[in-house]
C-alpha cells in the first residue's frame, strides 16, 4: 500500500504477536532445561534451566528418537521427491498439453481436494493390513506418494511459468514430448518445485493421524513419538516437552533457513486456488 | 512415414503417460479407499473377525440413535465455532497491518506464521503444559490476579476452549498471510482515495478490504470448516492420549470418535458410517456456505 506509513501501534501490535508467536515454544524449552519439580514454584521459572541434556538423555532412552528422527527423514524425504517429481509431470501435461478429457480430469482432481482425507483411513488401513504393510514405513510413504494440491499447483504455475509458443518452437525443431520436459519445463518449474518441496516435507514431517494409526510405539516417527510421551495418567512434563523441542528443532532450521520462501509458498497457493 | 507415426503417438500419447502414475497412485491410496468405506458402512465389520455379515442401512439407523455420536457432533460445531470466528477476525485485523510499508516485512511474516510450522502434536502437549491444573501457566497467572484456578479439562466449556487456543495459536498466522496475498491485489487507488476523505484506518478495512477480498475470505471459511470437522490431535493429546475426550466425553470431537470406534473398539463399519456421516456434514456446510454467500453477493 504506497502512502500508509504504519505508526508506532503497529509495530507495538506486531510486537505482542511475535511474542505470542514464539512465547509458548520458549516455554516449551523453559519447561525441558528444568526438572519436573520446579515447575511447581511460585512465580514459575521464565529461563532456562540447567537440566536440558539430562532431559534429552531421558527422552531418548524412553522412546527410541533415533529411531524416530531417522524414520521422519526418510519418510518426508521420499515423500518430497515423489510429490514433486509426479506433480511436475501432471502439472506439464495439464498446463501444456492437449488430450481428450483434460477438463474434466481437472476438475475432479481440484474437487477431490475439498474430501478430508480422514475419511478414507479405515479401508486404508484394511488395505494396509492385507498387504502386510501395517507398521513399516511403506504404510506410512504410500498414500503421501501423490497430492492432489500438488498436481493443481504445478498446473496452474507453469501455465505462465512456460510460454506455449517456447513448446511448439522446440517441437518444430524435432523435440519429442520427454526431451521437451527435461530441457524447458523441468528448469522453468524450479521455483515453484522448491516451494511445493518445502510445503511438502513440512506437511509430511508434521503428519500425525496417519502414522499414529499405521505405526507401532516400537518403530514411530517423530510425531507418533510424541503421543507415547503424552500419554500415560501422570505427566512427565519435562519429559514430553523436552520431546517436542526435538520434534520442532529440525523444522525451525529449515523454517530459519528457507522461510521466506515457505510464505511466498504459502501466499502463492492461496491466491491461485 | 515411421518418423511421423511416432511424432504423432508422442503428442497423442505422452500427455496421458504424464498423468498415468499420479492418477495410479491417487486411486489406488486416495479414490479407492473412499468409495470402500461406504461399502464397509454397510457391514458389520470387525478386524477381530474373518466374516462380515451385510447390515444394510443398520448402522446409519444407529449412529442416529447414538448418543456419543451427537455429542461429538456437538462438541466439534462448538470448538469450530469457539476456534474459526476469533481466528479468522484477528487474521483480518492482522493481515491489515501487516499490508502496510513495514520495516523488516519479511521477519513479521516470519513470526506470524512461525506457529503453523510447528507440528499439531508439539502445539497439543505444549498447550496442554500450558492449561495444566496444577502447574500451568495460565492458572499462575489466574491465581496471581486472584481469579482461583480452573480444572480446564474437567469442564465442559473451559476445556473446548482450551483447544480452540491451540488451533487460533496455531491458524491465525497462516490465514493472515491467505488475507495479505488478497490485499495486495485490491487498487491502491481506493485507499489513496478514502484517505483523502478522511476515513479511518479502521474504515478502510470493513469498506474496502473486506468487501474486496469476499471471495477469499469465504474461501477461508470453508477451509476451515474442513479443518474444524477433523481435529483429533488436539483433543486426544489434551487428554493424556485417551481416546474418550475426558471423562465425560466433553471434549471429544467427530474425528476422536471415529478413531476410538476404529481402533480401539476395532468396529470398522461403524467407524465407516461415522466417515460417511462426516462427509455428509461437511457437504451440508459448505452448500449451506455457497448459498449464504451468493445471497450476499446478489443483496
Amino acid at each position: 500500500m504506497a502512502d500508509r506509513r504504519p505508526g508506532k501501534l503497529a509495530y507495538f501490535a506486531l510486537a505482542g504477536l511475535a511474542l505470542f508467536s514464539g512465547f509458548p515454544l520458549y516455554w516449551s524449552l523453559v519447561v525441558a532445561s528444568h526438572d519436573n519439580g520446579i515447575l511447581g514454584q511460585v512465580p514459575p521459572p521464565f529461563g532456562l534451566g540447567p537440566n536440558l541434556f539430562a532431559n534429552l538423555e531421558r527422552a531418548f532412552g524412553t522412546v527410541d528418537f533415533a529411531k524416530a528422527l531417522t524414520n521422519s527423514f526418510i519418510v518426508s524425504i521420499s515423500i518430497t521427491i515423489s510429490v514433486v517429481l509426479f506433480s511436475t509431470l501432471a502439472g506439464f501435461s495439464f498446463a501444456k498439453l492437449t488430450f481428450k478429457g483434460r477438463n474434466a480430469m481437472l476438475v475432479m482432481l481440484i474437487a477431490t481436494m475439498m474430501v478430508p482425507t480422514q475419511l478414507g483411513i479405515i479401508p486404508l488401513y484394511l488395505l494396509m493390513a492385507k498387504i502386510e504393510w501395517t507398521g513399516t514405513m511403506y504404510a506410512v510413504v504410500a498414500p503421501g506418494l501423490v497430492t492432489a494440491f500438488g498436481v493443481f499447483f504445478m498446473t496452474q504455475f507453469l501455465r505462465e511459468a512456460v510460454p506455449s509458443e517456447l513448446i511448439e518452437a522446440a517441437r518444430v525443431d524435432g523435440c519429442h514430448t520427454l526431451r521437451i520436459f527435461w530441457h524447458v519445463v523441468l528448469p522453468a518449474s524450479k521455483p515453484a518445485a522448491a516451494v511445493l518441496g518445502m510445503l511438502t516435507f513440512m506437511t509430511a514431517w508434521n503428519d500425525f493421524f496417519w502414522p499414529l494409526v499405521v505405526l507401532t510405539p516400537e518403530d514411530p516417527t517423530v510425531q507418533t513419538a510424541l503421543s507415547t510421551l503424552a500419554s500415560g495418567y501422570i505427566q512427565d512434563y519435562s519429559l514430553s516437552l523436552t520431546g517436542t523441542a526435538i520434534a520442532t528443532v529440525p523444522l525451525l532450521v529449515v523454517f530459519a533457513l528457507l522461510g521466506k520462501y515457505i510464505i511466498g509458498g504459502i501466499m502463492q497457493g492461496a491466491v491461485k486456488s | 512415414m515411421m518418423k511421423n507415426l511416432l511424432y504423432r503417438l508422442d503428442v497423442k500419447g505422452s500427455p496421458y503417460l504424464y498423468i498415468v502414475p499420479f492418477f495410479l497412485l491417487f486411486a489406488a491410496f486416495g479414490i479407492f479407499p473412499l468409495a470402500y468405506t461406504a461399502w464397509v458402512s454397510l457391514h458389520e465389520w470387525s478386524l477381530l473377525s474373518e466374516t462380515h455379515t451385510f447390515l444394510g442401512l443398520q448402522n446409519y439407523r444407529d449412529l442416529f440413535a447414538d448418543e456419543y455420536f451427537w455429542n461429538a457432533l456437538r462438541n466439534t460445531a462448538q470448538i469450530w465455532v469457539l476456534s474459526t470466528v476469533p481466528q479468522l477476525l484477528m487474521a483480518l485485523v492482522l493481515a491489515h497491518v501487516l499490508n502496510q510499508r513495514l520495516r523488516a516485512p519479511t521477519f513479521w511474516r516470519m513470526t506470524a506464521v512461525l506457529p503453523n510450522i510447528t507440528s499439531v502434536a508439539a502445539v497439543a502437549i505444549i498447550f496442554g503444559q500450558i492449561f495444566g491444573k496444577d502447574y500451568g501457566l495460565v492458572n499462575w497467572l489466574l491465581e496471581t490476579l486472584g481469579l482461583g484456578r480452573i480444572d480446564w479439562q474437567a469442564g465442559t466449556a473451559s476445556s473446548q476452549i482450551a483447544i480452540s487456543v491451540m488451533i487460533i495459536w496455531r491458524w491465525t498466522g497462516y490465514n493472515a498471510l491467505i488475507y495479505l496475498a488478497a490485499m495486495q491485489a485490491v487498487n491502491k487507488d481506493l485507499y489513496d482515495a478514502a484517505s483523502l476523505d478522511g476515513a479511518s484506518s479502521f474504515q478502510q478495512l470493513t469498506r474496502i478490504t473486506v468487501p474486496a477480498i469476499r471471495p477469499t475470505i469465504i474461501f477461508t471459511v470453508i477451509v476451515s470448516t474442513i479443518g474444524g470437522m477433523q481435529v483429533l490431535a488436539e483433543p486426544l493429546l489434551f487428554g493424556g492420549a485417551s481416546v474418550t475426550g475426558g471423562s465425560d466425553r466433553q471434549f471429544q470431537t467427530l474425528s476422536l470418535y471415529l478413531y476410538e470406534v476404529a481402533f480401539s473398539r476395532f468396529d470398522f463399519g461403524y467407524a465407516s458410517t461415522a466417515a460417511w456421516a462426516m462427509f455428509g456434514i461437511i457437504v451440508i456446510v459448505a452448500a449451506i456456505n455457497y448459498f449464504l454467500t451468493s445471497r450476499l453477493r446478489r443483496s
